[in-house]
């Protein structure tokens, strides 16, 4: 059986680098999804065109292979290396930085013309713009669909335990190599990612509130309008969980 | 920059061997993902909150904790009290399991955009319940997910290079045994490039039956 030895000095390091893998690559993986999805609403086409390869080309490629990628053949080839570590992070970030893209794109498209046209008209620039109209607006809704991304991503960084990052999966295969006890074990492994799974959308909800909150106080007067912009987020959120089905 | 193409020209041999079980990984475990998807789906709506609860909390469970660790389970812990299954297999089973969890959110949104008339129009008919589901329900719901059902399979192709690391030998597997044979690292290039390759043209295909499907339902 497991004693609590095993729990604290393997365990609870090996969490204590999840969340940093997490908390690393989900910094990352936002900061790509709101440059790349921008950049995916330009005007200019060579720049849509080079974030839609992007796009497409971490959106097709699987996170564990860029990870043995950066790991394994990048310090052959350039002779140049990266700690496990944040190579890890590195192929997680750009991997659901790329899928994060797509949401902040969806979400961008959703804000109304008007906006953009009043913007326009009272003479904001582009950036302007789309700091101060177009994604305080879009932000509501994108946090839904950041929270699944964020959870796909915590499922995610268990991969790194593959590249030798000594992460809670890393330290539960250590445990199972040194009492070969595999079911609690790995059951206990399960429950911690649920449990910190748990943690995160109980986190994204309260941000979720906030944000839709946010964008009430904003629009003190404008009962028309929040009750508009309400009616688009749900539409909005609906077509992007559902992948589409409810149009 | 060191790249050698000859490494390449001795890799491909094994990589299509590595690409077939790939795909076949991919098929059963997506037609397993299909079924058991529906299955969850369809406990979802039942009468009983005994079949409704434990159904949910199960889906829940499996859908927020990582396939590899999963992989893991099924290798290692399900052997001591069940039956022992070879990497692929156990491979194919928790892709398979897993995705199911995904695709029965996507059966649950395509069933419940099935307009209320067509429950009472079965009501009406006094059809029998499996006959509402199979006749009625069904065949509506499942026109409309096509699209979103294939996303998951694009995206259960990026996962399947995990069932490499239990020692199933697809086209990752593949690539880290030859590797580390041969101490060489493009083998990690070609199947990258392989998985784009694949993933692309797919996604174009899915975005195409989307369209197709939208505009004619």
């Amino acid at each position: 059986m497991m004693t609590s030895g095993m729990f604290t000095n393997y365990f609870l390091p090996g969490i204590w680098i999840t969340v940093q893998v997490t908390v690393y690559s989900a910094l990352l993986a936002a900061a790509v999804a709101f440059l790349v999805g921008t950049l995916r609403t330009s005007r200019l086409w060579i720049v849509r065109f080079l974030a839609g390869c992007y796009f497409e080309i971490f959106r097709g490629m699987s996170a564990l292979v860029f990870m043995f990628f950066l790991v394994f053949s990048l310090p052959l080839m350039l002779r140049w290396q990266l700690v496990p570590m944040w190579a890890g992070v590195l192929a997680l970030g750009l991997t659901y930085g790329a899928y994060g893209s797509e949401i902040v794109r969806g979400a961008l498209a959703a804000v109304p013309v008007a906006q953009r046209e009043a913007g326009v008209a009272l003479g904001f620039s582009r950036s302007q713009r789309l700091r101060r109209v177009e994604i305080p607006q879009a932000w509501p809704e994108m946090v839904p669909p950041f929270n699944n991304l964020l959870i796909e991503l915590l499922k995610g960084t268990a991969l790194v335990s593959v590249i030798m990052v000594s992460d809670v999966t890393f330290a539960a295969n250590l445990v199972r190599f040194a009492n070969n006890e595999s079911a609690p074990v790995y059951t206990l492994l399960l429950v911690v990612y649920f449990a910190m799974a748990f943690v995160l959308t109980r986190g994204m909800r309260l941000l979720e509130r906030r944000a839709k909150a946010g964008v009430g106080q904003e629009q003190p007067r404008g009962g028309l309008l929040r009750r508009g912009l309400h009616e688009d987020a749900g539409e909005g959120a609906g077509a992007l969980t559902a992948g589409g089905a409810a149009r | 920059m060191n790249w050698d193409w000859d490494v390449v020209g001795d890799y491909m041999p094994r990589f299509w061997d590595g690409v077939q079980l790939t795909l076949q990984a991919l098929v059963l475990g997506s037609l397993i993902a299909f079924g058991l998807g529906l299955v969850w789906a369809i406990a979802q709506r039942s009468p009983y909150r005994w079949v409704r609860w434990p159904v949910s909390a199960v889906t829940e469970f499996i859908r927020s904790t990582p396939l590899l660790v999963q992989l893991f389970f099924l290798f290692y812990v399900v052997p001591e009290w069940g039956p022992s299954m070879s990497p692929l297999t156990t491979g194919i089973v928790g892709l398979g399991l897993h995705y199911s969890t995904y695709t029965a959110e996507v059966y649950r949104a395509g069933i419940g955009g099935v307009p209320q008339g067509q429950w009472e129009a079965a009501t009406a008919l006094s059809l029998p319940r499996v006959r509402t589901w199979l006749a009625v329900i069904l065949p509506q719901a499942i026109r409309r997910v096509v699209p979103a059902l294939g996303n998951y399979v694009i995206a259960m192709l990026k996962d399947s290079p995990m069932i490499a690391i239990i020692g199933a030998l697809d086209m990752f597997g593949e690539a880290r045994s030859f590797s580390n044979e041969t101490f060489t690292s493009e083998a990690y290039v070609v199947v990258g490039v392989a998985f784009v390759v694949i993933a692309y043209p797919a996604s174009v295909l899915i975005r195409l039956l989307e369209r197709r499907l939208v505009l004619t339902s």
